[in-house]
């Protein structure tokens, strides 16, 4: 037990190097200071400091719960401590700020950021002001641990409750002043930018209230032994869902229509790539080239301005989808034989060459070379001309709905098991009897008719396009989108859209950053939940089992 | 009868010449044995038939059938199923689910029900791991679902390729107890194994083939009593 004083103080440097590290990174690229123009609190916390105390709060909760085997005492002492190291190494950061210019290098290490970091004090107090931070945050975190665990979840929920709404507040503000009973209420929940005090207050109170509630009846079921749910309620539930979707945009207004049409067209190409990547583990990194394809389809068949043809929209959406089949089909028939990586950089080829066709002068007269195509049809159904955020949601949740039936009817059938076994092992596949040819460009045509119909979609919806919006990013997004949600999972497609996609166009401050969220979130999804944040059930199974033999070749010694 | 007939297959990588005029037959419920050296195209033969390589000369043919013209997955539904090298299950899928998989070519679900029931006679452990995830099983379990896997395919000639390597010698033998049993049923099997001995015990007859040319072949039990396999293959000296 000699070594005890070292351990918790090499844990405590550990996770404070890290924390502080994070938190002096997020400064100095000038995530801090946007988001500090963010309140979360009127006059009391800005998302800058929500930030720092973020970094203080994470990095003291690991240290002090690495230690829970050790004693209470070094769990406060370890927290406490990463909680000052974190506090050092920002107090460091405006130390050095003030005193020298380093602007030059750092852009973002601007006076603003310094009267941020230092709670707008001068340089001394702050920076004490950062170390007590510190501390209090340190306790606080490695407190958490002491509480029972529905505490510490009815705890951090509160937390992350309040953040979220203050963080949002600018757009929920809009939002519920259009809903007549309520909209007084708005005056006394939010303040400035921010929520108010009362409002936080009410929010901790809402949160806790329906934590108990949810406990207790929790309870309730332990004790009539957590029956399975019925047809009945099952069938309750997807009508509720229903509803709350076909009701949602015309509650929340034109902008978060707007960001919610986004999130269902990636929702789409999500659904599309999951079918190529996730069911059947054919890694494509072109996939925006059939989104490419669906949205030229549509221009060229419906926009007056290339003289090619003039169909309605609905016309055109079968030759557009269509086309995407056959393109996946093309696609499919040279890769074969391919795997892996040498599969990923063709297939990135892939949709670079039909980006760089849609721009090549020689096809000018047919795709409008970098001018695009513009006034494209709009669709309509019956006399109603489908031209606005709100009414194309219910396009794009019809086309949603339909492809996520096709999917997971799809999973769980034939073709499904086919592409599961060529998933896991092409050799055994064909060794069991799958026709490799035919389940491999089935699942490309499948992926790329997705694709195709939110292509099409799109195009409606903006009514032109140009090739510069059909990007690689598109295609890592969609890739992200699915590894965050959670590989060859239907409703992980939807989640990792929300995030991926929903969350940065509510968040306007985070499009800056967002390859840098990206990345960070990827890394981190990859340590802590490689199976995505709502996997099926056998990602589940695996991610608990107690050993990962994935390939399945190697042999356990122990004869069991 | 015979229901396995090559008759003198050349089979290449590339230029490699790896099987020079391999010729063997596999009768009715008889365990035909493949022995050989590293690299001598045992599992290069069992590829050849199973369809995952194309010979370039010589005939293959399942009850007179020629299969020269089929697909490996084609050749699958004709009944010649094979056990991949190094096992090779499913790892992300459950045991029952691997079993499911090896019924792909079978449409008739009451079948299918029937042989996964033969499939858990023969290896109860697996009834056992019925939830299990594959990649959780040890190797021995592992070999055994590989087993149950091609067994649900209803093989008419089963391919074993190594079903022995890399497990501890108490597991070899109770894989070789399987193979017996599997005989005792009337499976037709031909073996590949670079365990000669073993092999040899299980099999009615054996080929020996080295540098992708059959020298040698006759009953099992002349086959163990032969001096140069004896030298080359059991380690007698």
């Amino acid at each position: 037990m000699k070594t005890q004083p070292a351990t918790v103080f090499q844990t405590s440097m550990r996770f404070g190097l890290i924390g502080g590290g994070a938190a002096v990174l997020f400064s100095l690229v000038g995530m801090v200071e946007v988001f500090g123009q963010r309140t979360i609190i009127g006059g009391v916390v800005s998302m800058g400091q929500a930030f720092v105390a973020i970094a203080m709060l994470l990095s003291a909760y690991a240290a002090a719960r690495q230690l829970s085997s050790v004693s209470s005492s070094a769990m406060l002492t370890a927290g406490g401590l990463t909680g000052v190291t974190v506090g050092a190494l920002l107090a460091a950061l405006v130390l050095l700020g003030t005193s020298i210019n380093i602007r030059d290098v750092f852009v973002s290490a601007s006076p603003p950021l310094f009267e941020l970091l230092s709670f707008g004090q001068s340089p001394v107090p702050g920076m004490l002001l950062l170390l007590v931070a510190g501390m209090t945050m340190g306790l606080a975190a490695a407190a958490l641990l002491f509480l029972s665990p529905a505490m510490r979840s009815t705890a951090i929920s509160v937390l992350l409750a309040v953040g979220v709404v203050g963080l949002l507040a600018d757009l929920l503000r809009i939002i519920i002043s259009q809903w007549a009973y309520v909209a007084p209420l708005v005056e006394w929940v939010f303040s400035g930018k921010g929520l108010s005090v009362p409002g936080a207050l009410a929010i901790a109170a809402v949160v806790i209230g329906l934590d108990v509630l949810a406990n207790r009846r929790r309870n309730k079921a332990h004790n009539l032994a957590a029956l399975p749910a019925t047809a009945l309620q099952k069938r309750m539930r997807t009508g509720a869902l229903m509803a709350l979707l076909l009701v949602l945009p015309l509650l929340l207004g034109t902008y978060v229509s707007e960001v919610l049409d986004q999130v269902g067209l990636y929702v789409l190409m999500g659904l599309g790539l999951n079918v190529v990547v996730g069911f059947a583990g054919l890694l494509d990194l072109g996939y925006v080239g059939f989104f490419a394809i669906g949205a030229y389809v549509m221009g060229m068949l419906t926009s007056p301005e290339l003289g090619l043809a003039s169909l309605s929209w609905w016309s055109a959406l079968p030759i557009a989808v269509g086309v995407t089949v056959l393109a996946g089909m093309l696609l499919g028939v040279p890769v074969l034989n391919m795997r892996g990586d040498y599969l990923a950089i063709v297939t990135l080829g892939f949709g670079e060459i039909i980006r760089l066709l849609a721009l090549s002068d020689a096809l000018r007269p047919w795709t409008g070379g970098s001018q695009g195509i513009q006034l494209i049809a709009k669709p309509v159904v019956g006399t109603v001309v489908l031209d606005d955020q709100l009414k194309l949601y219910y396009l794009i949740l019809a086309g949603c709905l339909l492809a996520g039936f096709i999917s997971s009817r799809l999973r769980d059938s034939r073709l499904g098991r086919a592409w599961m076994a060529m998933r896991e092992d092409e050799d055994v596949a064909q060794a069991i009897g799958i026709n490799l040819v035919a389940t491999k460009l089935l699942a490309f045509s499948v992926g790329a008719a997705f694709g195709g119909l939110s292509g099409a979609i799109f195009a409606a919806k903006l009514g032109a396009i140009y090739p510069n919006s059909f990007g690689l990013l598109i295609s890592i997004n969609v890739l992200a989108l699915l590894i965050i949600g959670g590989m060859g999972s239907i409703r992980g497609v939807i989640v990792g859209a929300l995030v991926l996609v929903g969350l940065p166009e509510l968040l306007r401050e985070f499009a800056e950053f967002r390859l840098l969220v990206y990345g960070a979130l990827l890394v981190m999804m990859m340590l802590y939940r490689p199976q995505g944040l709502w996997p099926e059930e056998a990602r589940k199974l695996e991610a608990h089992g107690d050993g990962d033999n994935s390939n399945g070749d190697q042999t356990a010694a122990i004869p069991a | 009868m015979s229901i396995l007939v090559l008759e003198n297959i050349h089979t290449y990588y590339g230029e490699i010449h790896a099987l020079r005029g391999v010729s063997l037959s596999v009768e009715e419920g008889e365990i035909v044995t493949l022995i050989g050296g590293n690299g001598a195209g045992k599992s290069t033969t069992l590829n050849t038939i199973s369809g995952l390589l194309q010979p370039r000369r010589g005939s293959i043919r399942l009850y007179n059938e020629d299969l020269s013209n089929f697909k490996a997955h084609e050749i699958v539904a004709k009944g010649v199923v094979q056990v991949p090298e190094g096992r090779r299950v499913f790892g992300r899928l459950t045991v029952a689910e691997n079993l499911e998989m090896g019924a792909f070519t079978r449409p008739l679900r009451s079948e299918i029900a029937q042989s996964l029931e033969q499939v858990f006679t023969l290896f109860p452990r697996l009834k056992e791991r019925e939830g299990q995830l594959a990649g959780t099983l040890s190797g021995g379990e592992q070999q055994m679902l590989a087993m149950g896997r091609a067994l649900m395919a209803k093989p008419k000639v089963l391919l074993l390729d190594e079903p022995s390597m890399g497990l501890a010698p108490v597991l070899v033998d109770s894989i070789f107890d399987t193979i017996r049993k599997l005989h005792a049923l009337g499976t037709t099997i031909l073996l590949v194994e670079q365990n000669a001995r073993m092999a040899l015990q299980v099999a009615d007859r054996g080929y020996v083939l080295q540098t992708g040319e059959i020298i040698l072949t006759d009953k099992a039990a002349a086959l163990r009593e032969n001096e140069s396999v004896q030298k080359a293959y059991l380690g007698v000296l």
